[in-house]
């Protein structure tokens, strides 16, 4: 499921036109000071996805291939969906799309590759979607500041720094919001 | 507890705030003993720099007692510390390169997006200073929660005061690391714009470096008596040309190296509608110098410029023509703390170096609203409060 390159050597995500048909284009790439063979294991397991990935949930496995994604939608709803894995390379690739006829239709790839010397491993993110409720939903979506995009750039800057830190940075002073 | 908070420009008051508690594995909590303003403060109280909100408590400069340790701490209750102003996690590419204030990590992942926006890159975390840098709750506080506190603190020796460790949390290092920028060589002479906490220990630190001459440039007669302890001469720019000066003072060539530090309010600098984004108000410090432009002018060809004073936003008229043509070189940035805390401490046990003279004022936590004012109105004297906090 690899996303078509566009004519010049920069990734379709970063196109002033970041649409392919129905589906809109995110993703994001960044260095993670960790080796491959770590951070693909992390991901593999869909379960450690909701620890860096605060629009979800939960992902519960239903089968070796299939796993159920609860979403935190915007104005407090949640939105399930089953997807399946669609492709694997082991420490290099994971790919995965909502089952047709899901609420929504989701498709993403998450790929790892070596960073030079030594500097650990690119980590690249790959999402297609098709906005709920069309360019109304992503319209929606933006004012409730869960836009797709500022949500992969956060999320993948999450998962680095559990990665690389053990743990999420936060400025809170407290564990309850309702003491902050 | 109380913590000292800002309200708005030149408006800040010590408020009861919630005690702060153990969020992460490797945070601490610390109780404060010391805790300083600094000039990059005065910055906030200024409201120049993007990115505050009402209720934020400020104060990057502080030490205390641990009294509280995550399971990934690897400090121990009643240990005494002095904590770095930068907030590093000591594992990305930037600190293992000790580029601590460049840490990919510590500011938390939607706070990245403003300083994103407005300087390319994200900026680190730093206690107490604007939600651009992470808005974490700062150490003007009775209590201070410190993330990744198995990176920065430092654990004070016993039988050293807080006064004589204190200023390891930002300005000594600051200084220091200015000096280091100026990459002195025998010969040389460095001029240092501004007296305050940072262009003294920069002076100090220049000396210490082996400069043969450092000429420290301020208009407040207190603070460059104070330089000339250390050996500086000096510069009152309110009765002396200061270019001019240079000149003779160098046999013509001008200064080998120059250091500002002095920073954003000396200039003023254009607002362009980035920052409108972050809703800040911004204003051009009209009529306080030129100290940055003058060093640019002033530096001898193929000389080098070092920058500590804090720069928020955009500044034209730059002399970049001065800097190409003369071929300079110019390093800046956030100190990296950590990198110097252990060298500076040792310099501080064997009598290398002293910082407790700096200090003008003692004043509890609960007067702090009356130090910023003073600080800030009243240069000359007031030239460094540190607040006892508990």
């Amino acid at each position: 499921m690899m996303l078509e390159q566009s004519e010049d050597d920069a990734p379709k995500r970063a196109r002033r036109d970041d649409r392919e048909g129905e589906m809109a284009v995110v993703g994001r790439s960044v260095t993670i000071n960790r080796p491959r063979v770590t951070l693909f294991a992390f991901w593999r397991d869909f379960q450690n996805l909701p620890r860096f990935m605060e629009a979800i949930e939960k992902i519960e496995p239903t089968g070796p291939q299939r796993s159920r994604w609860t979403i935190r939608a915007p104005a407090g709803q949640m939105v399930t969906f089953e997807a399946e894995v669609t492709d694997v390379k082991d420490n290099e690739r994971i790919a995965w799309r909502a089952l047709p006829g899901s609420q929504i239709m989701t498709e993403g790839t998450v790929s790892f590759s070596d960073a030079p010397a030594g500097r650990g491993t690119i980590v690249t993110a790959n999402i297609k979607y098709q906005p709920p409720g069309g360019d109304l939903g992503r319209l929606v979506a933006k004012l409730f500041m869960a836009e797709p995009n500022i949500q992969a750039r956060h999320e993948l800057k999450r998962f680095k720094m559990l990665m690389e830190a053990g743990e999420i940075a936060t400025a809170d002073n407290r564990k309850s919001k309702e003491d902050r | 507890m109380r913590a000292l908070t800002w309200h708005g420009t030149n408006d800040v008051r010590v408020d009861t705030h919630p005690d702060p508690e153990i969020i992460n594995p490797r945070d601490a909590i610390l109780k404060v003993t010391s805790t300083a303003i600094c000039g990059s403060d005065l910055h906030l109280y200024d409201g120049v720099i993007p990115g505050m909100a009402s209720g934020d408590i400020l104060g990057h400069e502080f030490m205390g007692e641990v009294v509280e340790v995550g399971s990934k701490s690897s400090l121990k209750k009643g240990q005494r510390v002095v904590v770095p102003f930068t907030i590093s996690c000591g594992q990305c590419f930037f600190c293992q390169k000790q580029q601590y204030s460049a840490c990919d990590n510590s500011n938390p992942a939607a706070k990245q997006d403003a300083s994103e926006k407005l300087y390319g890159h994200a900026m680190s975390g730093i206690f107490g200073y604007s939600h651009l840098t992470g808005g974490y709750p700062g150490g003007q506080a009775e209590y201070v929660r410190v993330p990744f506190s198995d990176v920065g603190p430092i654990v004070v020796p016993e039988g050293m005061d807080d006064d004589t460790v204190l200023f390891l949390s930002d300005i000594l290092p600051t200084g220091w690391m200015a000096a280091e920028n100026a990459q002195i060589e025998r010969g040389d002479t460095v001029a240092v714009w501004g007296a305050g906490p940072v262009g003294l220990f920069a002076v100090q630190s220049a000396m210490l470096m082996g400069a043969e001459q450092v000429i420290s440039i301020d208009h407040h007669p207190h603070r460059l008596d104070l330089a000339k302890k250390f050996g500086a001469k000096t510069i009152n720019f309110g009765e002396t040309h200061v270019l001019e000066a240079l000149m003779e003072m160098t046999g013509g060539i001008g200064p080998d190296a120059v250091i500002d530090a002095v920073g954003m309010e000396a200039h003023g600098f254009a607002v362009d509608n980035v920052l409108d984004l972050v809703k800040q108000k911004i204003s051009p410090g009209a009529d306080r110098g030129h100290a940055l432009r003058q060093a640019l002018l002033a530096v001898r060809k193929g000389g080098r410029v070092s920058v500590p004073g804090v720069y928020g936003g955009m500044l034209d008229k730059w002399p970049l023509g001065a800097m190409m043509e003369k071929g300079i070189t110019l390093k800046t940035g956030q100190t990296h703390v950590q990198k110097y805390t252990h060298d500076l401490l040792r310099r501080i046990q064997e009598g290398e170096i002293d910082t407790t003279w700096l200090i003008s004022h003692h004043l509890p936590l609960e007067q702090a609203a009356e130090g910023y004012k003073q600080f800030h109105d009243n240069q000359n004297e007031w030239t460094k409060v540190v607040l006892t906090a508990n």
